[in-house]
């Protein structure tokens, strides 16, 4: 837990000029972590949330939180600063006694002040923070002091936002900056032979730079747009070594038991020793398949770095900025206090991006030309070609009924790893995930990470389905090797696990001609979970009769087994030419204590965005001579063209605690816009994506 | 390009005029970005296919990663710093604020845009059209709900 390894008041609050600093190790990824901390301190201190910040998020002094992922921050970070904050309340009022007499009840904490009702001693809250001990620890059992009703802070940033005055780190400008491009390998099993040296003279002669070390090289000057011009030459000027090519394998194939590495995964957490043989006979088996997807940030990832010779100075929107300055300090052979990285945004990210690789090439260059500030961004392609991709995976479901119920249920989940981040770890793990170290002079090879055994984490998380069958064999199959470097997206393998639950479970009702939402629930043994399914089927009969040609689909999950449960119920058409059109949605989320409703609610609508992008869209395409999905027509994404009504249902569980909900819905939309495909012209499409040509072939092979 | 005359671009940005140092060939983001320091205007793609730069020229929401600045010698452009100088912009500003019709924001700036030019030209769109009009700009944090709400929002109040 955060606070275990933070355990005093200081290092999550601080008073700072007239306003209360909240520091965190947890940084704004468009999920709004920092208006959930101000809104929990804001509640506990009736503070005003104008005199509420929350703290640069820097190496050396923000806690170390790790990466932000895994819908954690407000478990973590949430947490510990909800507990500094409610002993902050207990201890001032202790203060106030001390200096002004009376009992603890008889002081008021009010709209930043703490006052004593018919007196007129009113101190201000924020000088008496200044007053307490540094050392005080946090009481991690101090009840909460939640009131009832308290304004709900607007977004932070969200004015700056509308008005193009929001900083990302891409619109960094300081003096004497220079601005650099890298120039990408046509693929990444190509090597750097030659760059023509009159081209290389023509661009030094305008009095830009050029940084090669080994295959990794980089063009930089003081004007932008002469970089972006200087890097499509001198890209052309490169000869390179194809070294046979990008592998053009068939996936689907290599997703198979004779290829992995397998571990049987009970209640979630693989277990080594012999996996159990697959059920006999199953009524109900299916394949279901998710190829390589990319996090396709808005933004492609920018960096900035300087080098002052003794120091090295980063701005990053990396998710993790101490491991990532562990792994660039290993990388070039200095300490970690010599670099200090502060995080500065970029756009969403949904996991782990170009962004630490970007910071490690923008240092590389920082470093090439030491007190110049270093703005490096990587173009449109850089980003699609060359961020870690989500890995493909394929999920094998096998069932046994009887009476109309499961009785037997296997699941079989394929894939590399999700775990791709630059974190430290034995043979040097975190500069061997950073892209550039496999290009350099003195390369490194791609990491083969160990496996991930840890619970619901990684390929594994949500294969264990939330039902009670009595009898359950669910196996994490890891097959490496494949061609492409793979790591964390949003949701991990819940994606594919739900899609392919949630699609068999659909599957089965309809063979045993049982009603969706029923038939789950009778294998449900989670209250929370029939309650979120029975609002799901309450709004569903508020809807009425379905109007011709559309189809509807419901799925249920609880993000990794004890996150926020989530059921979606999506309505489609397809059109003459094999379009999928979204026309409806809702979603019901049970999130326990709910402390942002609007964040809330925009991370499940944003879930569900990006899963139906993924459902219908999404697949990164490539042959010998590199990846083909290159830009946005290449590897067309959703627009504003297939937005549903999308309806979010909050269930009020104030009672129970805060948890994690980033990551929530994108598994049930894909499979309830599956399920609804089905209802819809009864084609069962078990490959993502929908597309048209997908659903054209489905019709073909019935 | 002109090397053996001198030709100069010049540009009323935001209601000021501004005579153009950047070369010729420079795209118009690259221009207002790095020249006039308006980091508003977002560079998504150099490819004219996901929105993050629009602009408005002469009433129109218009990509500026990829035409040469010398083409709008001349032209009336307003990005997002000065949107507010008219009431439907700062109508927009404000129903994306009040719908909180952003995640990350940084397709928000070419969002706004987009809507403010929509509205001038078509008061009350009806939600294909508003679609319509926004199909050229990506938006990955999944935002699209809230900033139809908000553009809806915008036509009403």
């Amino acid at each position: 837990m955060s606070f275990e390894a933070y355990p005093l008041v200081s290092d999550w609050l601080n008073a700072h000029d007239d306003r209360l600093l909240i520091h965190t190790g947890k940084v704004d990824i468009g999920q709004r972590i920092s208006t959930a901390l101000i809104r929990i301190v804001q509640e506990e201190l009736s503070l005003p949330p104008s005199r509420l910040d929350i703290a640069p998020v820097r190496t050396g002094h923000a806690p170390d939180e790790g990466i932000t992922s895994g819908s954690n921050s407000i478990e973590q970070s949430g947490r510990a600063v909800a507990a500094a904050a409610a002993t902050v309340r207990a201890t001032i009022l202790d203060l106030a006694v001390s200096r002004h007499g009376g009992a603890a009840a008889d002081w008021k904490i009010d709209d930043g002040f703490v006052h004593r009702p018919g007196t007129n001693l009113r101190l201000d809250l924020i000088d008496l923070i200044r007053d307490l001990p540094p050392d005080l620890p946090i009481d991690p059992g101090r009840p909460r002091h939640v009131p009832e009703q308290a304004p709900l802070p607007a977004m932070r940033g969200i004015d700056d936002m509308v008005q193009g005055s929001f900083t990302f780190v891409h619109d960094l400008d300081l003096p004497s900056m220079w601005h650099a491009r890298r120039i990408s390998p046509p693929h990444a099993k190509a090597t750097l032979r030659d760059i023509d040296q009159t081209k290389i003279e023509n661009i030094e002669a305008k009095g830009l730079q050029i940084i090669r070390d080994g295959s990794f090289v980089a063009v930089a000057g003081a004007g932008e747009w002469d970089v972006v011009k200087a890097a499509t030459s001198l890209g052309l000027a490169c000869t390179w070594d194809q070294g046979g090519g990008l592998p053009e394998t068939d996936i689907s194939a290599q997703l198979a038991p004779e290829n992995a590495e397998r571990f049987r995964v009970v209640d979630g957490t693989p277990q080594n020793g012999s996996v159990p043989a697959p059920l006999d006979a199953p009524d109900m088996s299916a394949r279901f398949e998710r190829p390589y997807q990319i996090h396709g940030a808005l933004a492609p990832s920018a960096a900035l770095a300087e080098w002052t010779g003794d120091t090295l100075l980063l701005r990053s929107h990396s998710q993790g900025i101490y491991p990532l300055r562990a792994a660039i300090a290993d990388s070039l052979g200095l300490t970690t206090s010599q670099v200090e990285i502060t995080h500065v945004p970029g756009s969403g990210c949904y996991g782990h991006n170009g962004a630490d690789d970007a910071a490690f090439e923008a240092a590389l260059i920082a470093m090439a030309r030491p007190n110049t500030p270093i703005l490096l961004k990587w173009s449109r392609e850089d980003e699609h070609v060359w961020e870690p991709f989500a890995p493909a995976m394929a999920v094998q479901v096998d069932a046994k009924l009887a009476d109309g119920r499961i009785i037997a249920f296997s699941a079989e989940a394929y894939s590399d790893t999700h775990r791709g981040r630059p974190r430290p770890g034995p043979n040097r793990a975190g500069p061997a995930k950073l892209l550039a170290n496999r290009f350099r002079a003195i390369a490194m090879d791609a990491y083969v990470s160990p496996p991930n055994m840890g619970t619901h984490a990684g390929m594994h998380r949500n294969l264990d389905p939330a039902y009670a069958f009595p009898d359950k064999r669910l196996v994490k199959n890891l097959v490496r090797g494949l061609p492409h470097r793979t790591s964390a997206m949003r949701c991990l393998g819940a994606v594919a696990n739900v899609f392919a639950i949630e699609s068999s479970m659909d599957e089965i009702a309809r063979q045993a001609d049982a009603d969706p939402i029923a038939f789950r629930q009778a294998h449900l043994d989670d209250p929370r979970a029939c309650a979120v399914l029975h609002e799901l089927d309450r709004r569903i009969q508020a809807r009425g009769q379905l109007r011709d040609g559309i189809g509807r689909g419901i799925a249920y999950a609880q993000y990794k087994n004890v996150m926020t449960r989530v059921g979606v119920a999506v309505e489609v058409a397809v059109t003459d030419t094999a379009e999928v059109r979204l026309d409806h949605a809702i979603i019901v989320a049970d999130a326990g204590r709910v402390i942002d409703p609007l964040g809330l609610t925009a991370q499940l609508e944003g879930g569900f965005m990006q899963a139906a992008s993924w459902a219908l869209c999404e697949e990164v395409r490539w042959d010998r001579d590199g990846i083909m999905s290159r830009d946005w027509d290449s590897y067309p994404v959703i627009r504003f063209d297939n937005v549903p009504v999308i309806d979010v249902v909050l269930l009020n569980t104030s009672d129970q605690p805060s948890v994690g909900a980033g990551e929530a819905s994108p598994g049930p939309t894909v499979a309830a816009i599956a399920n609804a495909i089905y209802d819809c012209i009864g084609l069962r499409l078990r490959r993502m994506p929908f597309t048209a040509d997908a659903l054209t072939q489905a019709a073909l092979e019935i | 390009m002109g090397a053996c005359h001198a030709v100069s671009v010049s540009l009323t940005i935001n209601g000021t005029r501004h005579d153009i140092a950047s070369d010729l060939d420079t795209p118009l983001v690259y221009v207002l970005r790095d020249e006039l320091k308006l980091k508003g205007t977002k560079f998504g793609c150099g490819l004219e296919q996901c929105g993050a730069c629009a602009v408005m020229v002469e009433g129109k929401a218009v990509l500026s990663c990829v035409t040469p600045v010398e083409v709008f010698d001349g032209k009336e452009i307003t990005t997002i710093e000065g949107i507010a100088e008219t009431e439907i912009g700062q109508r927009v500003q404000r129903a994306f604020v009040e719908e909180t019709a952003a995640q990350c924001g940084y397709c928000t700036p070419g969002l706004v845009v987009a809507a403010v030019a929509l509205l001038e030209n078509t008061p009350t769109p009806d939600s294909e059209t508003t679609k319509r009009a926004l199909t050229p700009h990506l938006c990955r944090c999944g935002s699209h709900p809230r900033v139809l709400k908000a553009i809806k929002r915008a036509t009403t109040t």
